[in-house]
Order: structure tokens, then C-alpha cells, then sequence
């Protein structure tokens, strides 16, 4: 041992000086077989896929930029952002009903919750199509009283407006858990502080709750959304023609199932993949304050602070 | 103002008296505070010091008796004779003169220094951007922080951090400072310069309360020391009579502690 010093582990307190910078990460054989293994047995498996005539490849190709998918696409598209949309806004305000001090707020939000969590999306679907079956009309009126104003229900409720309430209840309940939990998980004294300083209950979550919040409530979020999109698939039950129906009203002419179902298959890969990439750059955006580096190491002169605060 | 009205108290409790639910924490406070006061209160922990303080502000509501700043009952208005609990937002509105600086900082963590510190100047108060922002800085250079408006607030020691939130609190030119044991939290060789920044605010004539376990601090920068203990005050006076020379058993009995 004592003729090999530079090797050997030193006993306690007089360990030579050895340069990190001068380090490398040890050789792993084993490691190297394995990827060399997965490797192989992946390319093995795209070849074979993409040499088994049943795909029907060519059948893909040409079909995959067909007007009638890409509107179906932009259907499931549209139909994902709006009832995304509503159903965020619409959970946000559950959330706060359910959170409120206020017993009626707190009771209609977990009602709500405990229903549309409760029940198949594909049956809310179905009953909102059919609503008509049930109430003829749609009225606005006083309780008990008299009727303001009042709509035929096929007139309002088409296989979109179906669509968009059913996605968009449903939606809604998810949402109103995901931002409770991101509301509870901000510290106490920070509402409490917002408080002492004479904000509002509204700005306050507005400007320092909400913020706070969301690096809790994107992630899940991001989960939600990408659900959606393939939950949009569900709305071909009801005539909607999103994707998933127009590549399905394509075979039924063709006969092509796999291939048309590859196109649908190809394209869902497509939009999640592009949805990962801008929730990890929303992600970013809501972790910025952790980042221990960066605004503090820069010098910062008077005009760079306004420049700052005026984002 | 005319001089009769700016000698009238700045702060002025009756009687108070809070519960949390069975537990009586306050069980009589009568305190008045005059402009440009500096009032230090001691007691062992649990006391109620924290309690009073955000009694104050309202961010606890009394049970009993009367707590007014600057003329205005807390909490409450008088309506056709009748005494009217407020809502929120009015609450809201007579808090906007009053600053409060916790023990924990409660920085917002998720904006800068800067933007911490204009947050309500802006918010609230409606001042433009650009006057918060001079406003902000001359704070900031007052606390000693100018290089770190830029940062955010966990990239500051916590003796930064508590600044900060001084300059925070001055910003929106209170006519009441609220310190809830400002220096409890950090490091003894942070607490100095939190000290030294609130000692200065004291000359400059600023009307503070502050709850604190620093003696010298109290010693030297407090026109009048009040001391509690269970829900009470028992001693209360010139610091250099209740510390120098308590009269109250439980007094000397929480200052020996120090010596
Ligand atoms: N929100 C609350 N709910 C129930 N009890 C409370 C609440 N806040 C305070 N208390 C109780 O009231 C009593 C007084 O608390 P307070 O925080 O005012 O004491 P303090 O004098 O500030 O003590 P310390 O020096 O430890 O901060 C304590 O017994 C505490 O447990
Ligand atoms: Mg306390």
C-alpha cells in the first residue's frame, strides 16, 4: 500500500490533493452491451413493422394530409381548446366555491364535483346529445314563476354544443381538485400577508396565490389536457366528426382499418408530443423564482430593475 | 390635521378581549399609542403579543371591547347608530396605511425583490410604475439592498430577506409599523442589521409596535415598553423603568432571563 500513495485511499487527514477537474467517469462495460442490446432489438422491431405489408404504409401515407382527417383533426383540436378552456375557468371557480367560508358556495361545488367526477364521460356525452328526449324546451324562468325567454332544445343542442358541454362539465370537476390542491399547497402566510397589506380577496389570489399555485397545478394539468385530446375521440359516439370519426367514416368506405387507424394513431403522438414540450417550458417559466443563479449574479443597474418590474 | 387632532392617540385598544375558541388569549388590553411612537412588547411566549398585534390590523377579530387606528374603528363602521361589521374589502381598505412585517418575511417568492416591493404601492395604491419603482429603489438603498433588486427572494440570506420586507412595508408610507418578532428567524449575525434598519426607523419618527426578545433593542430604541403576560398587560412604561427597574414579579422574573 505505502508504495502505491497516489492510489491508495489516504486514512483521515492527510488525503493528497487530487484535482477534480482532472476526473472521468469510469468505463462500464456492462451498461454499453445493454444499450448496444435495446438498441438492436428496436431497430429489429421498426423493421419489422415497417416492412409488414398489413400496416399498409403506403395506404398511411397517402391518407395521412386527406382534407377529411385534417379537418376531423382540427375538430378534436378545437374541441380540446375550448372545452379546455371552459373547463379550466369553470373549475377555477369551483375551487374557490369549494375552498369559500360561504356553506351554499361550498355544498353546489361539491355536488357538482361528486357528480361529474362520478359518472362516465361517455354517458354525460350521450345525455347531452339527448337532451331533447328529456326536456323539449329550454327555458329561462323565475322559479315556479314565468317564463322569460325559451328555446327549442334541437335548435340548441347540436352534436358541437353536446360536445362542448359535455367535455367541458366534465372537465370542469377534474380541474376544480387539481386547482384546490395548487391553492392549499401555497403557504398560509402568504394570503396572510396579501391580507396585511389591504388587497382585495380577488387580487390577492389574482396577483400572489394563483402565481404561486401553478407550478403545483401545471403538471397535472398538462395530464388533463392530454386526456382531453384523446377523450375528444369519445365525441364520435354522437356524430362529432373529430379525428378518430373521420378516419373511421374513411375505412368504412375503404376497408383500410389499420392503416386509418395508424393516421389517427400518428397524429394523437403528434399534438401530446408537442403539448410535453410547451408544458416543460411552462414549467420553467413558473419555477424561474427557484433558480438560485442568474438575476442575482448579474449587475443590475437602475434602469434594469424598471425594465424588470414593468413585465 | 390641526395640533389638538395630532395629539390625539394613533392607536387606541379598550378593553380587548379575543378568544380562540375556549382558550382566552387576550383578557383585557387597554393601550394607547401616540404619533411617532415606539412601543416594544415583551412577555414569555404565548402571552398573546402576536395575538394583539394582528388584532390590530384585523387579521384577527376581537371578541370584546374597541380597537380604532388613526380615528377609525377596525373592522367596523357605524351605520344609522348601529355598529356594522365590515366586509372584506372595506377591512381591506382601512389596512392599506397599517405595514406589517412577520416573523417568517412571507416575501412573495415568485416576483423579484423589485416587484415585491411595488406590488401594493401599484396594486392599491394606485401610484404609477415608474414612481413606485424610484420610490422602491430609494428603499431599498435605505435598507442597505440596492445590487439585489433584480433577485428573487430565495436568493437572499434571510437578514436580506427580512429587509427587503421592511422596504416592502415602507413603501406603501405607512402610518403604522406592525413588527412581530422581526429577528426571530434568522441567524445571530443577521439579527443586526434588521435591528440596525429599525432602529433608524424609530429616529426617522415612524409609529412602531414591535414584538420583539431583543432587550437592547428595546433598551435603546423604545419610547415605552410593554410588558404581558397571560392575556394582560401588568407592567408598561419608559424602558429604562420596566427594564431598568421592573416592579412586577413576572417581569423581573422574564428579564432575569437576559441578564
Ligand atoms: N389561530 C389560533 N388558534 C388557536 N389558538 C391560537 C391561535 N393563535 C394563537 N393561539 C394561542 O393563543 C395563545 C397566544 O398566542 P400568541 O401567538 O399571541 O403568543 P405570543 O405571545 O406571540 O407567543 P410567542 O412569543 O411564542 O410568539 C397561545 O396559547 C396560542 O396557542
Ligand atoms: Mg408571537
Amino acid at each position: 500500500m505505502s508504495g502505491l500513495p497516489l492510489t491508495s485511499a489516504s486514512p483521515a487527514g492527510d488525503a493528497p490533493f487530487r484535482d477534480v477537474a482532472t476526473a472521468h467517469a469510469p468505463f462500464r462495460l456492462g451498461r454499453l452491451i445493454l444499450w448496444v442490446a435495446i438498441v438492436l432489438v428496436a431497430v429489429d422491431f421498426a423493421w419489422i413493422v415497417a416492412h409488414n405489408e398489413n400496416f399498409g404504409w403506403p395506404v398511411v401515407a397517402a391518407y395521412f394530409f386527406n382534407p377529411t382527417v385534417i379537418s376531423g383533426l382540427y375538430v378534436s383540436l378545437g374541441l380540446t381548446v375550448v372545452a379546455m378552456a371552459l373547463g379550466t375557468v369553470l373549475g377555477l371557480g369551483l375551487a374557490i366555491a369549494r375552498m369559500s367560508k360561504d356553506r351554499l358556495a361550498t355544498s353546489f361545488a361539491a355536488l357538482f364535483i361528486w357528480f361529474f367526477r362520478g359518472t362516465p364521460l361517455l354517458v354525460q356525452l350521450i345525455f347531452w346529445y339527448n337532451l331533447s328526449t328529456l326536456f323539449p324546451q329550454l327555458s329561462i324562468a323565475i322559479p315556479f314563476g314565468p317564463t322569460l325567454a325559451s328555446w327549442d332544445t334541437n335548435s340548441v343542442i347540436t352534436p358541437m354544443t353536446a360536445a362542448i358541454v359535455g367535455l367541458a362539465l366534465n372537465e370542469a370537476a377534474y380541474m376544480a381538485e387539481i386547482i384546490r390542491g395548487g391553492l392549499l399547497s401555497v403557504d398560509r402566510g402568504q394570503t396572510e400577508t396579501a391580507e396585511a397589506f389591504g388587497m382585495t380577496r380577488a387580487r390577492a389570489l389574482w396577483r400572489i396565490i394563483i402565481p404561486q399555485a401553478m407550478r403545483s397545478i401545471v403538471p397535472p394539468t398538462g395530464n388533463q389536457l392530454i386526456s382531453m385530446i384523446k377523450a375528444t375521440s369519445l365525441v364520435s359516439v354522437i356524430a362529432m366528426a373529430d379525428l378518430l370519426y373521420s378516419v373511421q367514416s374513411i375505412y368504412n368506405r375503404t376497408f383500410e382499418i389499420v392503416p386509418m387507424l395508424l393516421v389517427a394513431v400518428i397524429w394523437y403522438l403528434l399534438i401530446t408530443s408537442i403539448l410535453n414540450v410547451g408544458q416543460s417550458y411552462i414549467e420553467a417559466y413558473y419555477g424561474r423564482s427557484d433558480r438560485r443563479t442568474g438575476a442575482a449574479e448579474k449587475p443590475v443597474l437602475a434602469g434594469a430593475a424598471v425594465q424588470e418590474a414593468s413585465h | 390635521m390641526n395640533a389638538v387632532q395630532s395629539m390625539n392617540p394613533l392607536v387606541q385598544a379598550r378593553d380587548v378581549h379575543k378568544s380562540f375558541d375556549e382558550l382566552e388569549v387576550l383578557k383585557g388590553i387597554d393601550l394607547d399609542i401616540m404619533p411617532g411612537e415606539v412601543v416594544v412588547i415583551l412577555g414569555p411566549s404565548g402571552s398573546g403579543k402576536s395575538t394583539l398585534l394582528r388584532c390590530i390590523n384585523h387579521l384577527e377579530a376581537i371578541n370584546k371591547g374597541f380597537i380604532a387606528v388613526d380615528g377609525q374603528q377596525i373592522g367596523y363602521r357605524l351605520r344609522n347608530g348601529q355598529l356594522e361589521k365590515l366586509s372584506a374589502n372595506g377591512i381591506a381598505r382601512q389596512r392599506r396605511n397599517i405595514g406589517m412585517v412577520f416573523q417568517q418575511f412571507n416575501l412573495y417568492p415568485h416576483m423579484t425583490v423589485l416587484q415585491n416591493i411595488i406590488e401594493a404601492p401599484v396594486g392599491i395604491h394606485g401610484e404609477s410604475r415608474q414612481e413606485a419603482t424610484q420610490n422602491a429603489l430609494k428603499l431599498l438603498e435605505r435598507v442597505g439592498l440596492s445590487e439585489k433588486a433584480a433577485s428573487y427572494p430565495r436568493q437572499l440570506s434571510g437578514g436580506q430577506q427580512q429587509r427587503v420586507a421592511i422596504a416592502r412595508a415602507l413603501a406603501i408610507k405607512p402610518k403604522l409599523m406592525l413588527f412581530d418578532e422581526p429577528t426571530s428567524a434568522l441567524d445571530p449575525e443577521l439579527v443586526g442589521e434588521v435591528l440596525a434598519t429599525m432602529r433608524d426607523l424609530a429616529k426617522q419618527g415612524l409609529t412602531m409596535i414591535v414584538v420583539t426578545h431583543e432587550i437592547g433593542f428595546a433598551r435603546e430604541a423604545a419610547d415605552r415598553v410593554v410588558f404581558m403576560d397571560g392575556g394582560k398587560i401588568v407592567e408598561m412604561g419608559a424602558p429604562e423603568d420596566v427594564i431598568g427597574n421592573p416592579q412586577h414579579p413576572r417581569t423581573k422574573a422574564f428579564l432575569s432571563r437576559f441578564l
